[in-house]
């Protein structure tokens, strides 16, 4: 009833390819985009904006990169964190040695210094997988970490180790620092996660995909028919640290303002991501997404309605919110072993069903 | 049923409030309860809460105006601290105190924008202490590099005013909080002639083992530790393990609290570390507290820390914001003042000895003036030295000046590169 599929032929190969092959997911698609776009930015006030949507953009991103990585290659990776650090630095780095730099172009460029970093910290892979694999790269963040808190370079000598964005703006708009307006800083990331997703999307749908998932699903039997593990591999590698550094970049560009390595970009933030990945669906875009949704704004929304709302003490609260996400987390994965998109998949074949289940 | 319930709460805290018109002064706690650091926030929180509820309970606010109090966690995280600017920020807050150096960096920028004052007592931006700069940010009455001088000075009083030939470790949190003084203490180094190395500890440093160690081989003279959270008591016991004389190991303020030295037991007997104001419960006020605030069960947290060394430093920073706000209102006319009044109020704070003891803390603070360019205060600290047996710490020094000049002319410096970044024009001249 919901999904109105009668009539709904496929004429051609495009449109039996297409991303959204049923229709009603494809006006879902649009309608989301264009609230998006064109009502959010509207209404959406100051506090939902940083506190909320902001974050949830940056981690989406975050995730759709460590997704292409563990979802859809295989390859287990902890050192995140650290890479999202890699674009921070970078931004920080390039905004303040080229001050006239398009803001926008920083965080790409930030994504592809992040890339080679990773492909560097990928070449263990080519080696040793699983546990192993995931061992090597928390090599990757500790050794990243230490890094830019050691070497004085990589925070313009500033006595505290600090690194602060600097004021940006494009066409007249302010982009970064304290005078951004959060309208200004929600669309920017919207902009980056709408382009990215695509991107993931497409890019999993592609050849570059599909042999990511044949080393995923057997190594050696990719190498077989013909896929280049070399190639697959280090592609995986390049493109997940881009997604991550542009994600670190943003962290630190609109959303923070200032960080330090060890502090914003710890060992747990790492596992925050692992962990929406992993609970939002391995292999799945629309999984990244609600991965990120569910860690990133249940938290505030447990917090608005136990202290806001019941006017209970704020470190009760706190201590209820990390016992409640905990058992939800539990939960998902007892009901769903695979993730809340698997979740929604499920849903869905019973929707397209609805009312008439055979 | 109990749905709607919930749901209705959900729906009414959506809702964010409107900045009505202000009948209150809301003074916003960026505090954390929970997390690795939490020993040393709760009790801050609780001396910061039961001073501004006594000014309720007691004198009805303050100038006539009741006073809000709400409360956000930051568990000193910074993510956590911005959403907790973001929700505090519409509400008309009076001063910002997020007790951590982290979040400190990242509002600096934010406050000065939406023109709410933000106060740091005792930690935070060293440089902010130039007003010239940082319109918005204040951190009397002390600041690290007034710590780092302060003690480097009591060591020179203790070696007949030479350091020459001695070694100094300094073991810090590795965090922008402990990496703040390192450029005093080299400076500090090149000028007295003592040979200077930083020891970093990761967090949370529970692991201080091979840290300890090196400080074994080094041989030093004396340790200085810049620590927060378990850091401090981990770092109090490995150097009680390796028998360093404890009245040479001297921790800065935010190391020196019961919490520190309690599970070391008696091989902290000894142990001494800054301080920026007054210890113990032997102030008037606390009899008020007790009477106004504990007998009539208004005590925030468990109740428990009253007295404490952090708890002590909660009541100060309560105090400071009080008497600017009091300031703020003799300049203003009115009792309901704006945030920007605050700051006002704020850059004309003189705190004297009579006025401290009309508020029932006589000594408890040096006094000073804060001026437009000068948001640091005097930057003078005692020694206090704990004594395992009676569980408790005593003052062992007078009030002891840094090198205001040094400090000033690293703080200009400082600040200074930070108004070219960010176009900031200096204000005050």
């Amino acid at each position: 009833m919901l999904y109105r599929e009668a009539g709904d032929f496929k004429t051609s190969y495009a449109s039996d390819n297409q991303t959204f092959p049923i229709r009603g997911d494809r006006m879902a698609y649009w309608a989301v985009l264009a609230v998006a776009f064109l009502v959010v930015p509207f209404v959406l006030g100051d506090y939902w904006a940083n506190a909320v949507v902001i974050p949830f953009l940056i981690y989406v991103i975050a995730a759709l990169g460590l997704n292409l990585l563990i979802g859809y290659t295989g390859l287990l990776s902890l050192g995140t964190a650290a890479f999202m650090a890699v674009g921070a630095y970078a931004t920080y780095k390039l905004t303040t040695a080229f001050p006239g730099m398009n803001i926008y172009l920083v965080f790409l460029l930030s994504g592809v210094v992040t890339a080679a970093v990773g492909v560097l910290f990928g070449l263990p892979s080519l080696k040793i997988k699983g546990f192993y694999l995931a061992v090597a790269t928390l090599a990757a963040q500790f050794f990243l970490i230490w890094l830019f808190t050691r070497v004085e370079w990589f925070y313009n000598h500033s006595p505290t180790g600090q690194i602060a964005m600097p004021e940006r703006s494009m066409f007249g708009i302010t982009i970064t620092g304290a005078a951004a307006s959060s309208t200004a800083v929600y669309m920017t990331c919207l902009i980056f996660v709408v382009v990215m997703a695509w991107l993931a999307r497409n890019l999993t749908r592609g050849t570059l995909g599909r042999t990511w998932m044949a080393i995923r699903d057997m190594d050696i039997a990719a190498e077989i028919i013909g896929v280049n593990p070399l190639i697959a591999k280090l592609s995986a590698f390049a493109v997940s640290s881009f997604f991550v550094g542009v994600a670190g970049a943003l962290m630190f560009g609109v959303y923070l303002g200032a960080a330090e390595a060890g502090e914003a970009f710890s060992i747990n933030k790492s596992f925050l991501v692992l962990f929406m990945v992993i609970i939002g669906g391995l292999g799945s875009i629309l999984g990244s997404f609600l991965g990120a949704a569910f860690l990133v704004v249940l938290p505030v929304l447990l917090k608005l309605l136990l202290v806001d709302g019941f006017g209970w003490p704020a470190d009760l609260a706190r201590h209820l919110e990390v016992m409640i996400i905990g058992a939800l987390i539990i939960v998902v994965l007892i009901a769903e072993p695979h993730g809340m998109a698997a979740l929604w998949r499920t849903m869905k074949e019973k929707l397209r069903l609805w009312p008439f289940p055979h | 049923m109990k749905m709607t319930h919930v749901a209705a709460a959900f729906a009414a805290s959506l809702a964010v409030a409107a900045p009505a018109v202000a009948q209150d002064l809301h003074f916003p706690m960026l505090s954390y309860r929970t997390g690795p650091y939490a020993p040393g926030g709760i009790p801050f929180a609780d001396g910061y809460h039961d001073y501004l509820t006594l000014l309720n309970e007691r004198d009805g606010g303050i100038g006539g105006v009741p006073i809000r109090i709400t409360e956000c966690e930051t568990a000193y995280n910074t993510e956590r601290g911005v959403e907790c600017y973001e929700s505090v920020r519409g509400d008309n807050p009076l001063v910002i105190q997020p007790l951590s150096t982290g979040i400190t960096y990242q509002l600096i920028p934010r406050v000065t924008e939406d023109h709410i004052p933000m106060l740091t007592t005792g930690y935070g931006r060293t440089s902010a202490m130039n007003g010239n700069v940082f319109h918005y940010v204040f951190n009397f009455p002390a600041n690290y590099w007034d710590g780092a001088s302060v003690a480097i000075n009591y060591l020179l009083s203790q070696n007949d005013g030479s350091l020459q030939g001695k070694k100094i470790v300094l073991v810090y949190h590795n965090s922008a909080y402990g990496r703040e003084p390192i450029r005093t203490l080299e400076i500090l180094a090149e000028r007295l002639g003592f040979e200077f190395l930083p020891i970093a500890v990761d967090h949370p440093g529970q692991e201080q083992g091979s840290q300890w160690l090196q400080i074994r081989r080094e041989r030093p003279d004396y340790v200085l530790m810049w620590g927060w959270g378990v850091m401090n008591a981990v770092a109090i016991q490995e150097a009680a393990n390796i028998r360093f004389p404890m009245e040479n190991f001297i921790g800065i303020w935010w190391s020196g609290s019961e919490n520190d030295v309690i599970p070391v037991g008696a091989g902290a007997n000894g142990y001494t570390a800054l301080t920026f104001h007054g210890i113990g419960t032997d102030y008037p006020v606390y009899q008020d507290i007790q009477q106004y605030v504990v007998d009539r069960g208004l005590a925030a947290g468990a109740g428990d820390r009253i007295g404490s060394a952090v708890y002590s430093r909660g009541v100060y920073a309560a105090m400071l914001a009080a008497e600017a706000a009091r300031t703020a209102q003799e300049l203003a006319g009115h009792g309901a003042i704006t945030p920007d009044e605050m700051r006002d109020g704020m850059e004309h704070l003189n705190i004297t000895d009579e006025r401290l003891a009309e508020l029932g803390l006589p000594g408890f603070s040096a006094p000073f003036q804060v001026s437009c360019a000068n948001h640091g205060g005097p930057g003078a600290a005692m020694l206090q030295r704990w004594n395992a047996e009676t569980q408790s710490w005593s003052l062992i020094t007078d009030w002891i000046n840094s090198d205001r000049e040094l400090i000033g002319q690293l703080a200009d410096e400082d600040s200074a590169a930070y108004a070219a970044e960010n176009n900031i024009a200096p204000q005050c001249n």
